[in-house]
């Protein structure tokens, strides 16, 4: 979870960019076939609006990623909705047949989407009352992002896995490696567009089976801090492991706003790394499917291989 | 390989495909030998489960032999015949440790997909969508075994596969169906949808000790099909299912209804009908939940809903408060294959139960498309459809 407002309206503001992104992106590059699709390609002037209504879709989602004035971004969304609902209806209008009941079933498919839109914004509205006044981290080029999962695996076993940096990369898709020596770790990570990172970073707190916390040294490029707290869940139920990580990104909210936008928001990426950590606790290691090769991992949630063996 | 793959709505088509390779260490390769047709597919064909990719390979009921095996299965070897339970499941985490092995919490890698459309994330399954996993089904000739040191059952007594193949599914869940109604003397259980699962339903109750079964369905053959497993039959196009079940019960109402129909019930109210087929075409609700608004409005006062019936997403017009003001209880879910299996073998090892009873068709894997046709429009007799490689 980001440190910021509600994050189920920034989950779902965020599920609308996506959905965005990817109708835009279709309007843009294949007007004709979204045109035919939606029961509009016999008009000339329609198939002329369709990239338009792509390139606004487009723009709604770019706000709607870039993250906290989402309200902004849904708002400008629901006028689309309108607008489009409205060209719709005299699309239906006009036509008969096949192409009127297409032009029918894309009116309802946009009616719910403008539905989610509208909770959409009445969410964020009450969210941001919520934390008015409550300074923001990342405006100042600080993201801070949290997860936490339950493993069925005693404490002091799961603090042992973790004290082990070395055994990062198992279950964190983006570090290559890690390398320990007296309390000193040295990083290389993957950062967006794939581009190799390193950083040195420092233990700064370890109290057994409780607190490993760490720190990258102050002239790393992206400097970040993280800790990791293990407690036992309730009822023999095993050992919570909550994450805690800060990023200071070079370039501050842009940078961010890119990460994002290159396809895995921090938070999934995180909640990704520690589904992969209990993978690898209880299972003995990532569980893979057809579908998801590399095993979880947000992108590929996104952009999934078809469910046929591996050639 | 040849593989039976989803191509789109309504379009199956076997294909060639790679021959699955194993990706973890506790993965069996499986040549199949026998698969069945559900109405769980019939649920991807129509394409009413989010999350299909054109070339999926379909089917999650399969049996067959081992052809090879990753360095952590110490208890299967190649040659063994095995029947594979449809959840995949690790064995260990905490839903495995309470046998809810259809929630197991480290099968499925695109959990993050299943929990935008339902909160948490159940298992993986094969053949059944990328939110539940991304895994190749097993209408093909051969497959990918998961945690193969966990789910599939030896069969080492010389049982031909077609008394066998349905532990793999529709048996475990009537059986499943039928327990969660908790059966006691003097019940009686009303189960909707008289296709293989809600015949086995029917048989499971029986062995429960059920004092009357009643399978409601509008197929005369398929309602003949649960008479033989002991139903008394209510045809819904015939009498009116809610006078009928209050006649038959005194005005108790059944103890407990089993909806084995699931998202796509038929309707004979034509009104209903258009109403939820228009919001389920809009996609703005996309189950049709008939069987189970009747299920609930016909249950006892502090009666059972046990509802196998697959539902998907969304739906409308719910009936809570006659579920809340009347006390009921309403059980659900997919069923934990692996906890059955071992107690159900044993039955049919003795003879309690012949699961062979709702084959009516045997086709080669290359006549799969033709199959799902005679199922899924009830063509010819057809009550389930067994394909051979
Ligand atoms: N929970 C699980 O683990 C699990 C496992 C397997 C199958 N299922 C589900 O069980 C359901 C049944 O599977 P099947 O293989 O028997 O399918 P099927 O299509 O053969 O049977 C469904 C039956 O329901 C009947 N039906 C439809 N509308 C009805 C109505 N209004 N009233 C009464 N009956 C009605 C149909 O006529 C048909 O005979 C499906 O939804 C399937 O997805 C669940
Ligand atoms: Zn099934
Ligand atoms: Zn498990």
């Amino acid at each position: 979870m980001s440190d910021t407002h509600d994050p189920m309206a920034d989950r779902l503001a965020h599920m609308l960019g996506w959905a965005g992104v990817a109708l835009g992106a279709m309007q843009v590059a294949a007007p004709r076939v979204v045109a035919r699709v939606i029961g509009v390609d016999d008009s000339p002037a329609a198939r002329a609006t369709v990239p338009l209504a792509g390139m606004r879709n487009l723009l709604h989602a770019e706000t709607l990623l870039r993250g906290r004035k989402h309200s902004v971004g849904l708002w400008s969304r629901l006028a689309g909705d309108a607008a489009d609902v409205t060209s719709l209806s005299a699309a239906m209008a006009r036509r008969t047949g096949k192409r009127r009941r297409r032009v029918a079933a894309v009116t309802g498919v946009v009616l719910a989407v403008t539905a989610a839109d509208v909770y959409a914004v009445l969410r964020a509205r009450r969210s941001r009352q919520r934390v008015a006044g409550k300074e923001q981290g990342e405006a100042r080029g600080v993201m801070s992002v949290r997860a936490a999962i339950t493993v069925r695996r005693p404490r002091p076993e799961v603090y042992e896995f973790w004290h082990d940096f070395e055994n990062f990369p198992r279950f964190m898709v983006h570090v290559d490696s890690v390398d320990m020596s007296d309390g000193q770790t040295h990083w290389r990570v993957r950062g967006p567009a794939g581009r190799a990172v390193e950083w040195d970073a420092a233990i700064v707190e370890d109290r057994r089976d409780e607190l490993i916390a760490w720190s990258s040294s102050k002239s790393s490029l992206v400097p970040n801090s993280g800790s990791v707290r293990f407690d036992d869940a309730p009822g023999g139920r095993g050992t919570e492991v909550r994450v805690n990580l800060r990023y200071h990104l070079p370039g501050g909210r842009m940078a961010a706003a890119i990460a994002r936008l290159l396809g895995e928001h921090p938070d999934q990426q995180v909640q990704d790394d520690l589904r992969r950590f209990k993978q690898v606790m209880e299972t003995g290691e990532v569980v893979r499917s057809e579908g998801s090769p590399e095993g979880t991992r947000a992108l590929r949630q996104a952009l999934q291989r078809r469910a046929q063996p591996v050639a | 390989m040849k593989a039976n793959c989803w191509m789109g709505r309504n379009t199956v088509e076997v294909r060639e495909t790679p021959d699955p390779k194993i990706l973890n260490s506790r993965d069996a390769i499986v040549r199949i030998t026998s698969t069945a047709i559900c109405g769980s597919d019939l649920h991807l064909l129509d394409g009413y489960v989010p999350t299909m990719k054109k070339g999926d390979v379909l089917g999650h009921e399969f049996m067959g032999e081992v052809v090879d095996v990753g360095p952590s299965v110490p208890n299967l070897r190649i040659g063994d015949r095995v029947v594979v339970p449809f959840p995949i499941a690790c064995g260990y985490c905490t839903a495995c440790a309470h046998e809810m092995f259809s929630l197991c919490e480290n099968s499925n890698p695109n959990a993050g997909l299943a929990e935008r459309f339902m909160g948490h994330s159940p298992a993986g399954v094969f053949g059944f969508s990328h939110m539940l996993g991304g895994y190749p089904g097993g209408q093909a000739e051969y497959a990918r075994v998961p945690f193969a040191d966990v789910g599939p059952i030896k069969i080492d007594n010389g049982l031909p596969d077609e008394k066998v193949l349905f532990l793999s599914d529709i048996l475990p869940t009537g059986w499943m169906g039928a327990e969660m109604c908790d059966i006691k003397p003097g019940d009686v259980i009303a189960v909707w949808g008289a296709g293989p699962v809600g015949q086995f339903a029917v048989a499971s109750a029986y062995l429960m000790g059920a004092h009357r079964v009643i399978a409601i369905d509008r197929f005369p053959y398929r309602l003949e099909i649960a008479e033989r497993a002991g139903a008394e039959t209510i045809n819904y196009e015939e009498v009116d299912v809610q006078e009928a079940l209050l006649d038959m019960t005194a005005g108790r109402g059944p103890d407990a209804c089993i909806d084995a129909v699931g998202m796509e019930a038929h309707y004979p109210n034509p009104a209903m009908y258009a109403y939820d087929r228009t919001k389920q075409a809009a996609r703005m609700e996309t189950d049709r939940p008939y069987v189970l608004r009747e299920a609930i409005m016909a249950c006892r006062n502090g009666g059972i809903v046990s509802v196998i019936g697959v539902y998907a997403g969304f739906l409308d017009k719910f009936p809570m408060g006659s579920l809340m003001n009347r006390s009921l209880t309403l059980r659900t879910g997919q069923c934990h294959v692996q906890r059955y299996l071992r107690p159900l073998l044993r039955r049919i090892e003795n003879g309690e139960i012949d699961p062979s009873f709702v084959i009516t068709h045997r086709l080669p894997l290359s006549d799969a498309a033709r199959g799902y046709d005679l199922f899924k429009n009830k063509l010819d007799g057809c009550n389930k459809v067994v394909l051979s490689a």
